[in-house]
């Protein structure tokens, strides 16, 4: 069975965030590592096609600057090969333009599923595999907290908000799994130095046939108008608990009306 | 160009319209003339009458799902009508499991884009504007659509209040999805309902969290305890959602919950920005933590600097013994 895994390059989450002021899109300069939202994809491709005894795992990525290093995680982790998107004129895509280019990647690897996460960490639309799937044709299951396969069909209890259903759906098609589902392993060094030498096709807009006008900031059809400050919660009153504080929190209800 | 029409999916759970549905639908009225509601399910006609009290003129009713997911039916059906030129200027999303599958489909079908965790939405100028919370709620964008089309728009819950318009009932009218082929093939095939006991998270006066610092899963009871003495729901950071102590919807946050109690006690939660932007909208807020530092205590009314594991047994104890 072969699964491609859609995985996202961010900007280190722990690093503060930033703005570009020029267009008021997340500044995306520096070293980028994999979303960990979709290590969880990842760990759970590699688990699938563990199960169903062949096949591989493909990556497949969008991410200005040629940029490998989110994928080089992935690939030590055992993903077999990779394919990344990166070209000037998808800066400023939304996530209709990166759901586009994803699924002209994506059908080059003729998978049997494709897995993403709910939503990345830095844009967190959480639309984009569902715009994939609709792109590409396909059924898709979102919120996935278990998958699998059996045969040519997939099973998975999918998250609702009294608990879960279980959803079966044919191959092929594309599930979003959230995080928590496995356990994502860490990298072996001998994963790593592996992971130097695995193949990266790095495409163009042009490589995959899409009209540059489509994508990018060009093809956006939506923009940030301003930004501003939020209204600031002040602190209140700090108390160290010497053993009775839980009285000044009965207070501080009482005072509120709710006890 | 000005704004005459909105639609707004009404979701339907055990025979009631959800609350963010309602949110929607009562906010619509105040940027468009008309507001038609699109529902999907068996029942439909039962919930008509509080559609219309809350300012849907007309429901579009899909109907019966057959077991599919509504993402592609749904979408199929509200692409058809805005392909006859019977479609609004906007549509609006509960940010629901279903509600974010829909908006996605029907984006990729009539190739428009979507805005998401929109937790604002204001006309300027004969066109819609939103509100979204960054860097974990310190700072608003905001953003609109260019280029024809109707906008899609899916807006976390509690981003309005859910106010009666005094409306009569909506009137049904079918709209059947078209065939969507195999794209249409997930189908639910049972459904798990985990019991929970007390009011819903969202909408509680009360609610309590628990996060890491409470140490091991057993000791998530206590929060169960104390919420139920306080009459509120129990809630949960995404640490110990992801480590298997409670299901995920208890969580609270950028990729949980959104709350707005009257109080909120968070209990051994460090304030990670992706959990503030979901509680600190509360009215008012109560921390412990036991170490000062922790950026929950930037927003909070008042902080305990303590162990929860001293200060919340005595809490319940107290609260028992004042029955
Ligand atoms: C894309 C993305 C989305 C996210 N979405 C969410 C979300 O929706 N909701 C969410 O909550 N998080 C979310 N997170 C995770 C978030 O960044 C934090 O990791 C998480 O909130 C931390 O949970 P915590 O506060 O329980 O754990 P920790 O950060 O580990 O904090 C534990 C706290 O407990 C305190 N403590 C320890 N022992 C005791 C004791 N005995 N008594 C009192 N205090 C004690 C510690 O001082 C510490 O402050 C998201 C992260 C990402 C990247
Ligand atoms: N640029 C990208 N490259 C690869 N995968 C992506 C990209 N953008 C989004 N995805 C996938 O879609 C998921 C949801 O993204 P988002 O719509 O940004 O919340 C991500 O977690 C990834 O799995």
């Amino acid at each position: 069975m072969n699964v491609v895994v859609c995985v996202k390059q961010i900007p280190d989450p722990a690093a503060p965030p930033a703005l570009d002021p020029g267009t008021n899109n997340l500044s995306r300069t520096g070293k980028l590592i994999l979303d960990e939202s979709d290590s969880y994809g990842v760990e759970m491709a590699l688990q699938l096609v563990d199960a169903a005894g062949s096949g591989e795992v493909t990556l497949v990525s969008m991410a200005p600057n040629g940029e490998t290093s989110g994928l080089r995680t992935a690939l030590a982790m055992g993903a077999a090969r990779a394919i990344l998107v990166s070209d000037d004129a998808l800066s400023g895509s939304d996530a209709l333009g990166t759901a586009k280019v994803l699924a002209a990647a994506i059908k080059r690897a003729e998978p049997d599923l494709v897995l993403a996460a709910t939503e990345s960490s830095d844009g967190y639309t959480g639309t984009t595999p569902v715009q994939i799937a609709e792109l590409l044709g396909l059924p898709s299951v979102t919120f996935a907290k278990k998958v699998e396969v059996t045969g040519d069909s997939v099973s998975v209890e999918r998250q609702t908000e009294a608990g879960y259903d279980e959803v079966q759906c044919p191959l092929p098609a594309v599930v979003t799994v959230t995080a928590g589902v496995v356990e994502p392993r860490y990298p072996s060094f001998k994963g790593i130095m592996a992971a130097k030498s695995k193949p990266v096709d790095t495409l163009t807009v042009a490589d995959l046939g899409i009209d540059a006008g489509q994508v990018g900031a060009a093809g956006a059809r939506q923009e940030i108008t301003g930004v501003s400050a939020a209204e600031e919660r002040g602190s209140g009153e700090i108390v160290v608990d010497e053993g009775d504080a839980h009285e000044r929190i009965i207070q501080f209800l009482e005072q509120l009306k709710v006890l | 160009m000005s704004i005459d029409k909105i639609w707004v999916l009404a979701e339907v759970a055990d025979g009631k319209t959800v609350t963010a549905s309602l949110e929607l639908i009562s906010h619509a009225t105040t940027l468009a003339g008309t507001v038609e509601a699109v529902a999907f399910g068996d029942a439909t006609a039962a919930v008509a009458a509080t559609l219309g009290e809350y300012g849907a003129t007309k429901v579009h009713d899909v109907g019966d799902l057959g077991g599919a997911l509504p993402g592609v039916p749904v979408a199929s059906a509200i692409a058809a009508a805005v392909a006859s030129g019977a479609g609004p200027d906007a549509i609006l999303f509960p940010a629901t499991y279903d509600g974010r599958d829909v908006a996605g489909r029907l984006s990729a079908k009539i190739d428009r884009p979507v805005l998401t965790n929109v937790v604002g939405l204001a006309e300027d100028g004969g066109a819609l504007v939103t509100q979204h919370a960054i860097f974990g709620g310190t700072q608003i964008a905001s953003a609109r659509f260019t280029g024809e089309g109707p906008g899609l728009f899916v807006v976390r819950a509690k981003s309005f209040p859910a106010e009666s318009r005094g409306g009569g009932p909506a009137e049904v009218v079918a709209a059947p999805a078209p065939d969507a082929g195999s794209t249409n093939a997930a189908r639910i095939v049972a459904r798990h309902v985990e019991e929970r006991t007390g009011p819903k998270l969202d909408e509680a006066d009360v609610v309590v969290s628990g996060g890491r610092g409470l140490g091991e899963k057993d000791q998530y009871a206590m929060i169960e305890e104390l919420a139920a003495l306080l009459h509120g729901a129990p809630g949960a950071s995404r640490a110990i959602v992801d480590a298997g102590w409670v299901p995920y919807a208890y969580q609270v946050g950028q990729t949980g919950k959104t709350v707005k109690p009257t109080v909120y006690l968070a209990c051994g939660i460090s304030g990670a920005t992706q959990h503030l932007v979901g509680m600190k909208n509360a009215k008012n807020i109560v921390a412990i933590n036991k170490d000062q530092d922790a950026p929950i205590f930037t927003v909070a009314d008042l902080g305990i600097v303590g162990d929860v594991h001293k200060v919340v047994p005595k809490l319940i104890e107290a609260l028992k013994t004042r029955g």
